[in-house]
């Protein structure tokens, strides 16, 4: 047999290089600048190849070494969440973002890169979105089973709960829905659809509705379900296409019910 | 005396990390859980095709001890019987555990769970969730464990790398030496029990379809702290994988389990489009030649195939190293089931999987070597245990698609409460138990990286490590290149002495911590190299074409690498083979 050779073959260089302009922040209160980075074009790059790129050699197009930029990825592959920022002024996942997409119609466009604008930045692209993991606290986005131990099958779920149940377990907890929200920012307190979806996922389990009650309380008043405006940015935004707006109303119209059994109830 | 409330640190909040975390909180222990990245980021999120469980609900006589065999026969034999039988033993009632957390599985019209064939099995065994699976079962324990974590019980630490085990005078483990990856500030974590999680090493292959964390780092650092890693040159080079620019992504085995197709045109340069091109033209070369097993040979069969046809066939598409991977004449229904991984392939080659067949190619996929445990799961060092993938239990040579996700959470089923059992039975430690040193040790580590004055890149010379070891230690392995391998390595472990960091910031500074993992990666690729070139035969994803035939009377033994003079030093242990002796493993006619 021949030689082992598992990678890809060599694309014959092109000679063309992108233009990647990235925002940048040392630290958490530094002031932003931006770098300029000419990178070599390959087909088929991302923008995680990109910053990949910038790390084997940080020189800026002025000529002036810097450091490798600060990001945040894992999977590479779009499931894990972690590598949302903005390109282009859209906030995307880097690892999907292709590059013959962003360069405009000629190839030539510069490609812009900066950190999503409604998290604290950590460092250049790394932003803290914790944010989101509290939210799902406060809407007890879980099942409460009794134990681990063995206590036999679930109920039955018919194939149609599962069908809808399964798409709102595809979040991938990117927080794009927030960052491209108009009503996710300081003055409403708005958990955001990603967390409003959750709830909706666990109040459909058979188990988890035992909870359901709660996590209606935990979405009315300040902050909940009625700060939506129906922007509808989330769901046109999201890399994996969560029902976003219809779980946003479908708990709208629950949160309602439960306030009003709860206002009779006292 | 011990603690009256045992504290265990789980490092990895994978499906292993988080599955002991949640039965130690459920015991009553104080868990910190350590990962690099939000739990719910972990790599098990990538896991696609399902978790095998023998529960026989398709009327076809299934049972745990055919699924017990399949995984040791799949294995080639290498794997320890006595925790595999205890796994699959336990497949269904983890299933069970699984639904009732909310994992929305696919079901019959009944309301049942639904199962899917997978690899290196007859039985449709594979439960599934779409083509998402590892993603919807992290979720499930992250869920569990963010419950735990609201309760008090559970204490994590994101954004915190392990550097090292905190040992004492005696050896035995008292804690955790850690970075936080923010600040960069080093600290020790006392626990009177640790448990590793972390996972598999792609990195050390350059591209995979691992994720960016899986370095292998924290097995490697503890190898070199006295643990033995076990079969560390079992590699599994996934058959479909797309091969791309920064890594390569996984085309599950569940296209296959749902009617998927291999083939290449009968004429490598048929001009046609693929799903033009008529059947008589099509070479379905693994159907041809298994005919009972056809597309679902275990990984390993199906690897040496697809390579064997691109490389000593020259039949790849077009004379690239590619053949087709065909789901588009399944039903809608079928396809639908696939719907999560062919919108990757569509996302990231622009083609739609429904209409043209996929172009994939063998890639780096799984680590089925790993820390040495015993049946506990706890690791030569006292103290310290392991689960998942970081641990060389339960696969063998082989692992059989669809029993991953099932090895870590069973493994952290058995860690968490052995972790708990020790703990509470361990004398107290004296002095500081070796906490001051360790930190030392690691900041001492650090500032040296920080103030070398070299000229070495370390991206660079981790671009090098892994097209070495891709080329050498992957599918087709020859003694000449596993020496050519491990000359390189020790190459590159000089050079890392001049590496030099254009980033010398102390915050958030994550080429430092590359770079420090670096350093394990090439410690690590030297124990898979040395295994691999001492193994003369071939056994599972071990092959040889010098020594084309598996050597039991020489070699049916775990590998056991331990870290004496800077360098792995290989012995041998008996493999547990009570319960099913040892076969020639033949996909071709059984």
């Amino acid at each position: 047999m021949a030689a082992a050779e598992v990678t890809t073959p060599k694309h014959p260089a092109s000679g063309r290089t992108i233009t990647v302009k990235v925002k940048r922040q040392r630290t958490p209160d530094a002031a932003a600048v931006t770098e300029t980075f000419a990178i070599p074009y390959r087909p088929n790059m991302n923008i995680t190849s990109v910053l990949g790129e910038i790390a084997l050699n940080p020189t800026t197009t002025e000529g002036k070494g810097t450091t490798p930029i600060a990001y945040d990825a894992n999977c590479l592959e779009e499931i894990c969440g972690s590598c949302a920022m903005l390109i282009n002024g859209k906030a995307m996942m880097a690892c999907s973002a292709l590059v013959d997409k962003l360069t405009g119609p000629d190839g030539n466009g510069a490609i812009t890169l900066a950190p999503l604008s409604k998290f604290p930045v950590v460092r250049d692209l790394a932003v803290d979105r914790s944010v989101l993991f509290e939210n799902l606290k406060r809407v007890k986005a879980w099942v409460p089973v009794d134990g681990t131990y063995d206590l036999g099958p679930a109920p039955r779920q018919f194939p149609q709960v599962q069908e809808q149940r399964y798409p709102l377990s595809n979040c991938i907890s990117c927080t794009i829905c927030m960052e491209v929200c108009p009503q996710f920012n300081d003055a409403t307190g708005f958990v955001g659809a990603a967390t409003i979806a959750q709830a909706k996922l666990f109040n459909m389990d058979p188990s988890g509705a035992v909870l359901k009650e709660e996590r209606l309380r935990a979405l009315a008043g300040g902050g909940g379900v009625q700060e939506c405006s129906f922007a509808q940015n989330c769901v046109q935004a999201c890399p994996k296409q969560l029902p976003l707006t219809e779980a946003i109303s479908d708990m709208g119209r629950d949160v309602f019910v439960q306030q009003v059994k709860d206002f009779f109830r006292r | 005396m011990a603690a009256a409330t045992p504290r265990i640190i789980v490092v990895g909040g994978g499906l292993a990390g988080l599955s002991a975390v949640i039965k130690i909180a459920e015991a009553g222990g104080k868990v910190d859980l350590f990962s690099i990245v939000p739990v719910k980021r972990s790599h098990s999120v990538c896991a696609q095709g399902g978790i095998n469980a023998a529960k026989d609900l398709k009327g076809e006589g299934d049972s745990v001890l055919k699924h017990f065999d399949d995984t040791v026969y799949g294995g080639d034999f290498l794997a320890n019987q006595t925790p595999v039988k205890n796994m699959t033993a336990q497949g269904p009632a983890i299933i069970d555990l699984l639904d009732r957390m909310g994992v929305p599985f696919n079901r019959t019209p009944e309301g049942l769970l639904d199962f899917r064939r997978f690899g290196g099995t007859l039985y449709q065994r594979t439960a599934f969730a779409g083509a998402t699976t590892g993603q919807q079962l992290l979720y499930a324990l992250d869920e569990q464990v963010r419950r735990h974590e609201s309760e008090g019980k559970v204490t994590k630490y994101e954004g915190w790398e392990f550097l090292s085990a905190v040992l004492d005078d005696n050896g035995v483990c008292r804690g955790i030496c850690a970075m936080d990856l923010r600040s960069m500030e080093v600290r020790t974590f006392p626990a009177d029990a640790i448990i590793i999680c972390t996972g598999g090493n792609g990195a050390i292959f350059g591209k995979s379809t691992n994720s960016v964390v899986c370095t292998g780092s924290a097995q490697s650092a503890l190898y070199q702290q006295g643990a033995f890693y076990s079969n560390g040159e079992f590699i599994q080079v996934h058959p479909t994988a797309i091969p791309g620019e920064d890594k390569l992504r996984l085309m599950s085995e569940s296209a296959r389990g749902e009617g998927g197709r291999v083939w290449v045109p009968n004429d490598k340069h048929d001009k046609r489009a693929a799903q033009s091109i008529p059947e008589g033209d099509r070479w379905y070369f693994l159907e041809e030649k298994y005919p009972k097993y056809g597309n679902l040979v275990p990984r390993d069969i199906a690897t040496r195939e697809i390579f064997k046809v691109v490389y000593e066939d020259d039949r790849g598409i077009d004379g690239q190293p590619m053949v087709y991977l065909d789901v588009s004449h399944l039903s809608p229904e079928r396809l639908n089931k696939l719907e999560g991984i062919l919108e990757i392939y569509e996302k990231f080659v622009g083609d739609d999987p429904r209409k043209v067949p996929m172009k994939i190619f063998p890639g780096m996929h799984y680590t089925m070597g790993g820390l040495w445990v015993d049946f506990q799961q706890q690791t030569n060092i006292p103290g310290v245990f392991a689960a998942g993938e970081a641990d060389y239990s339960i696969h063998g040579a082989n692992r059989l698609g669809a029993n991953s996700l099932l090895s870590c959470i069973y493994g952290g089923f058995v860690a968490g409460p052995e972790a708990m059992k020790y703990a509470t039975s361990l004398p107290a430690q004296a002095g500081d138990g070796g906490h001051a040193a360790e930190k030392q040790r690691q900041t001492e580590f650090n500032s040296m990286l920080l103030n070398n004055p070299g000229t070495e890149n370390p991206f660079k010379l981790w671009r090098e490590l892994g097209e070495t070891m891709t080329k050498h230690a992957t599918i087709v392995r020859y003694n000449a290149g596993l020496d050519e391998a491990d000359a390189k390595l020790v190459e590159l472990l000089d050079r890392y002495r001049n590496v030099n960091l254009s980033d010398k910031s102390q915050w958030a500074n994550t080429s430092f911590a590359f770079t420090r993992q670096l350093w394990n990666m090439l410690q690590l690729g030297r124990v898979i190299v040395k295994g691999a070139r001492l193994r003369d035969e071939s056994r599972g994803a071990h092959y040889k074409p010098a020594f084309e035939k598996r050597d039991d009377e020489r070699f049916l033994k775990t590998t056991m690498a331990a870290f004496k003079d800077g360098a792995p030093e290989i012995t041998y242990q008996e493999v547990d083979t009570q319960f099913i002796t040892p076969r020639p493993r033949v996909y071709t006619s059984t």
